[in-house]
């Protein structure tokens, strides 16, 4: 075990770069290139960090590591508690990839308020990764519900045409949800007597109560997933935001709800979820049939990968409450690599976005031949997001649907047809970008992607391929968490069965 | 009667002294004519400080003096501290105001000072009569305080608005503390709550009913709210900040008095009026401003708003619940401190802009008051990490611990919805195209009030203890009794 608070150093340091960054004084230009070398600095380091942190980690283990707990609220009995599993630490590390890689992406193509612009990404990372290490329920929630605000000021300040409508979309939506959930994890603190996660996951309330309670929960987590039907703020705000905001967005943000599932609602409510799985599924089947039918018929680029991101939330949803290995290992895999296929595939949209200023499909075509660079790593995501066998989307969306046949099998066939049209939708997108005829001459005009593009897409596609190939260093770590988790599932079933089954003896 | 006991006076000096001093400082501006008003400001800002000192002085062990008429304990000295402190802020916050809208007259913060002292009466009264004394005094002052601008139509329509309904609001208080005297034979608090006893009259009942209706005006609980946007947006805007910061303070720690100490075996009679006051306003708060382009009127209906929620504490009950006023209003002062310090920097050319609308593209044009502006926003609509969203956090657990899930529920669904308007003003100040830029003098000492605020929104998560703990140990004296 390290000496030092890697977690809170991690979570924190951001900061440290806003204050570094509000130091800044001169002429615009000068302050706008400084704020960006800063930001860059930071979150590079931070990613540094992240990676030291994922090689000291032990996979033999299911408890927290890391573990730092300070008195924080001991009026009220709240304390600074961080820790991370084998569950969260690859969303730690994805938000620490992401962000320098969003820095990156932003390095030319934000013109106006360059200082703000960054100071809001370190911020919003922050926010991020005190999310996925926090072991203190009122700690999460505040991590949780304070990425609202950068975000909410990345879409509305740096957005598209209706970036104001959709800011107020995203923020209230996200808030909604999440306020349900504050009083659901009141109600929660005050039955169990404290706020501390492991402690509430160790003493399951009772049957009545874990049924309002997971309700509350899953209205937060189903709106940040986005599950269907709730799921309508998530294209206006993909849509709006500017690139880099809708890479943490489908990358980072998105996967709090299933982050949120696993921690909170499966453990802590065994009965509820139990209760409340064959809903689930269904609903993440309706997400991935519609949502993918919906993405079929989009000619907006980005739309299109925002339908086709709640298609694919729909495949987590359904693994993690199959509540079966298999089904949660794909759901937290699914999510992995959706962060990083996704948050790839809007790089690309941005690519060319930048080159052209439309998002529209019907202005491209041809692509292929004057961004041969382009149209490969393209391609390779596109089939990531498929799921084609040797990328990382399969990895996920095998296993999920694997834990979904075992629980219920029209479910799982239905869910599957969403495979075939998730190809359906990338190919006929792919189609019409990339080849096809060349019908503008702007768009055939366009220059194939330089050293800055190559530099932060390649590392995000060899880590796609890499992960299909081998996923078994993920699965490795992600596995003994991922038991523990369900052991604690089921006793809280079965404990539950068996309280049931006495009263009935009486 | 007794004759009075010198020795005994302790717990009311910082009054008697408040009140000489100020009488002594009426004479001082009379003689010297309206060109000492900066003076007399900062002579009551020092007074106020002074108090401040003998009230840290002073012993709070709750000995009720003068025939039970006056106590102080440590719910009184934390309440009576926000209010000296809420009207050390105004008045300097109106300072440069005063010359800028000229309204330079050297009554203004000799009669916030009175109004103070009134409110510190009412924080002590521990009997109906020394209640209703110090009402009087307090909303004396403030009927004149909204009219001080008396040659502007709609300063002098507040003043005679919030006159009239304020009359007739305390006809009320009046006409239910005389019910109360008539049912229990005396008008001292304590008296009143053994009298009462277990059994309940209607004639008491009804008799607090109306004491009720009389304070909700003046916290501007729904339905008794009509006269605050109008009064707000009337008023001159240094004596909006006033009303909305220091006597909402001390009539909720009037309340809280009234229903834990003489009413307290009424609880299930208040419970239901208290609850009801607590969802209207809260509701009424979150949907009347959304249409709200003025922003003082804004923040009118987002003090009712918040009024609901420190009621949702009230009607907790218990320490958790009082302790959870005490964090909320202290926090909910400070907020809007910071809040009105940038309202009234939005001047340009010399003339003081009141439009949501006018705030537009400020982010670009003076970022040191957008920024403030923006966090405290969203400080009062609860997101956390900022101070705003502990507020809330503490009262919706208090009303969750009570059993009271509906009105933490409706709470919360509420605070979405306002969530929208203190949005809509940081989207024109943040995402909207700049306009003219506002004048730039602002006075120091306007902006260290903003920085404090500011400080205390954003720091208050790493240290929370010590708020909490002093508002946990304050309540104690009202259950120890």
């Amino acid at each position: 075990m390290i000496e030092f608070s890697i977690l809170s150093l991690l979570t924190f340091l951001p900061l440290a770069g806003v204050g570094f960054i509000l130091l800044i004084r001169g002429q615009e230009d000068i302050v706008a290139r400084n704020a960006k070398r800063v930001a860059l600095y930071t979150t590079t380091f931070n990613f540094i960090l992240s990676l030291y942190m994922m090689f000291q980690f032990n996979p033999e283990t299911s408890d927290f590591q890391f573990v730092e707990k300070t008195e924080w609220f001991p009026a009220l009995g709240i304390s600074y508690h961080m820790g991370v599993d084998g569950i969260s630490l690859f969303f730690v590390m994805l938000s620490t990839l992401l962000t320098p890689i969003c820095i990156l992406a932003s390095w030319n193509s934000i013109k106006n308020r360059v200082k703000e612009y960054m100071i809001a990404f370190l911020v919003l990372e922050t926010f991020m990764i005190g999310t996925f290490c926090a072991l203190d329920a009122v700690l999460f929630y505040i991590f949780f519900e304070g990425v609202l605000i950068p975000m909410f000021i990345i879409i509305g300040v740096w957005g598209g045409a209706r970036r104001v409508y959709s800011a107020f979309k995203f923020f209230l939506y996200t808030l909604l949800g999440s306020v349900l959930m504050l009083v659901a994890l009141l109600v929660l603190f005050l039955e169990v007597g404290s706020s501390d996660i492991q402690t509430l996951m160790a003493n399951p309330v009772a049957r009545d109560v874990q049924i309002w309670l997971w309700l509350a929960f899953f209205a937060s987590f189903a709106v940040k997933m986005p599950m269907w039907p709730v799921h309508t703020w998530l294209p206006d705000a993909h849509v709006e935001a500017p690139t880099a905001g809708s890479v943490i967005l489908a990358g980072v943000l998105l996967k709090m709800g299933g982050y949120g599932f696993l921690r909170f609602s499966l453990p802590m409510f065994p009965e509820a979820s139990e209760f409340f799985a064959p809903m689930v599924m269904w609903m993440s089947v309706i997400a991935i049939v519609y949502t993918s039918l919906v993405a079929l018929v989009q000619t907006d680029m980005k739309k299109l990968i925002a339908y086709s991101s709640v298609a694919h939330m729909g495949f987590v949803t359904l693994g993690i409450f199959s509540a079966t290995t298999q089904g949660i290992e794909g759901g937290v895999f699914q999510m992995i690599s959706h962060g990083i296929i996704s948050g790839a595939l809007f790089l690309c949209v941005g690519v060319v976005y930048d080159r052209l200023h439309t998002r529209e499909m019907a202005r491209y075509g041809g692509l292929v031949k004057n961004m041969p660079k382009y149209a490969t790593i393209f391609m390779i995501l596109m089939l990531g997001s498929v799921g084609l066998p040797g990328t990382s989307g399969f990895v996920g969306e095998f296993l999920s649907l694997m834990g979904a046949f075992q629980v219920d099998t029209v479910i799982a066939v239905c869910a599957t047809t969403g495979v075939v049209l998730g190809a359906a939708y990338m190919l006929v997108m792919y189609r019409n970008v990339i080849f096809g005829v060349q019908k503008n001459d702007d768009a055939a005009a366009m220059k194939d992607v330089n050293k800055l593009e190559y530099g932060y897409l390649v590392p995000l596609v060899l880590m796609v391929l890499w992960l299909g190939v081998a996923p078994s260093y993920v699965m490795d770590r992600v596995a003994p968490s991922v038991q523990k988790l369900i052991g604690q599932y089921e006793a809280g079933v079965a404990k539950g069965l068996e309280s049931s089954n006495g009263e009935n003896n009486e | 009667m007794s004759s009075i006991d010198f020795s005994s006076l302790g717990p009311i000096v910082p009054e008697i002294f408040l009140s000489v001093t100020g009488m002594i400082l009426l004479v001082l501006g009379v003689l010297r004519g309206n060109s000492s008003t900066n003076l007399m400001s900062w002579s009551v800002v020092g007074v106020l400080a002074i108090a401040m000192l003998f009230m840290a002085n002073q012993n709070t062990n709750g000995e009720a003096i003068l025939n039970g008429m006056f106590v102080h304990d440590r719910f009184t000295f934390f309440m009576k501290f926000l209010v000296i402190s809420g009207l050390i802020t105004c008045v300097t916050l109106s300072v440069q105001y005063l010359h800028q809208d000229n309204v330079v007259r050297f009554e203004y913060p000799i009669l916030m000072l009175f109004a103070g002292v009134g409110m510190m009466l009412m924080v002590s009264s521990n009997d109906m009569l020394s209640l209703y004394m110090g009402l009087e005094l307090q909303s004396l002052s403030l009927y004149v305080l909204a009219a001080i601008r008396r040659d502007h139509m709609k300063s002098a329509e507040a003043g005679m608005k919030y006159f009239v309904l304020g009359a007739i609001s305390s006809g009320m208080l009046l006409f239910g503390i005389s019910l109360i005297y008539g049912f229990t034979g005396t008008t001292n608090f304590h008296v009143i709550g053994q009298t009462l006893g277990e059994e309940v009259s209607i004639g008491a009942v009804l008799g607090f009913v109306f004491i009720m209706a009389g304070l909700a005006f003046k916290i501007s609980a729904v339905p008794f709210h009509m006269w605050t946007p109008d009064v707000y947006q009337g008023a001159p805007t240094s004596v909006t900040a006033f009303f909305a910061i220091v006597p909402k303070v001390a009539a909720i720690a009037l309340i809280i008095r009234l229903l834990f100490v003489p009413f307290a075996s009424l609880s299930d009679q208040w419970f239901q009026i208290m609850w009801f006051l607590s969802l209207m306003s809260m509701m009424v708060g979150a949907f009347a401003a959304l249409r709200q382009d003025n922003i003082k009127r804004l923040l009118a209906y987002s003090s009712i708003g918040n009024m609901g929620y420190v009621l949702i504490g009230i009607v907790a009950g218990g320490a958790s619940g009082l302790a959870s006023v005490l964090v909320y209003l202290t926090i909910y002062m400070v907020m809007t401190a910071g809040t009105f310090g940038i309202v009234l920097c939005m001047r340009r050319d010399g003339a003081a802009l009141e439009k949501v609308s006018d705030l537009a593209g400020l982010s670009r044009n003076s970022p040191w008051l957008a920024y403030p502006l923006a966090i405290l926003m969203f400080s009062m609509s609860g997101i956390p990490p900022l101070a705003g969203f502990f507020g809330k956090f503490m009262v919706f657990k208090a009303a969750l611990e009570s059993g009271t899930y509906v009105l933490a529920v409706l709470g919360v669904l509420t605070s979405v919805v306002a969530a929208y308007y203190y949005l809509r003003i940081i989207k024109t100040m943040f995402f909207d195209d700049p306009v003219e830029k506002f004048d730039k003098e602002i006075e120091t000492s306007r902006k260290i009030i903003i920085g404090l605020s500011l400080f205390f929104v954003l720091v208050f998560i790493f240290n929370p203890s010590p708020l909490i703990n002093i508002a946990q140990s304050s309540v104690v004296s009202m259950f120890g009794q």
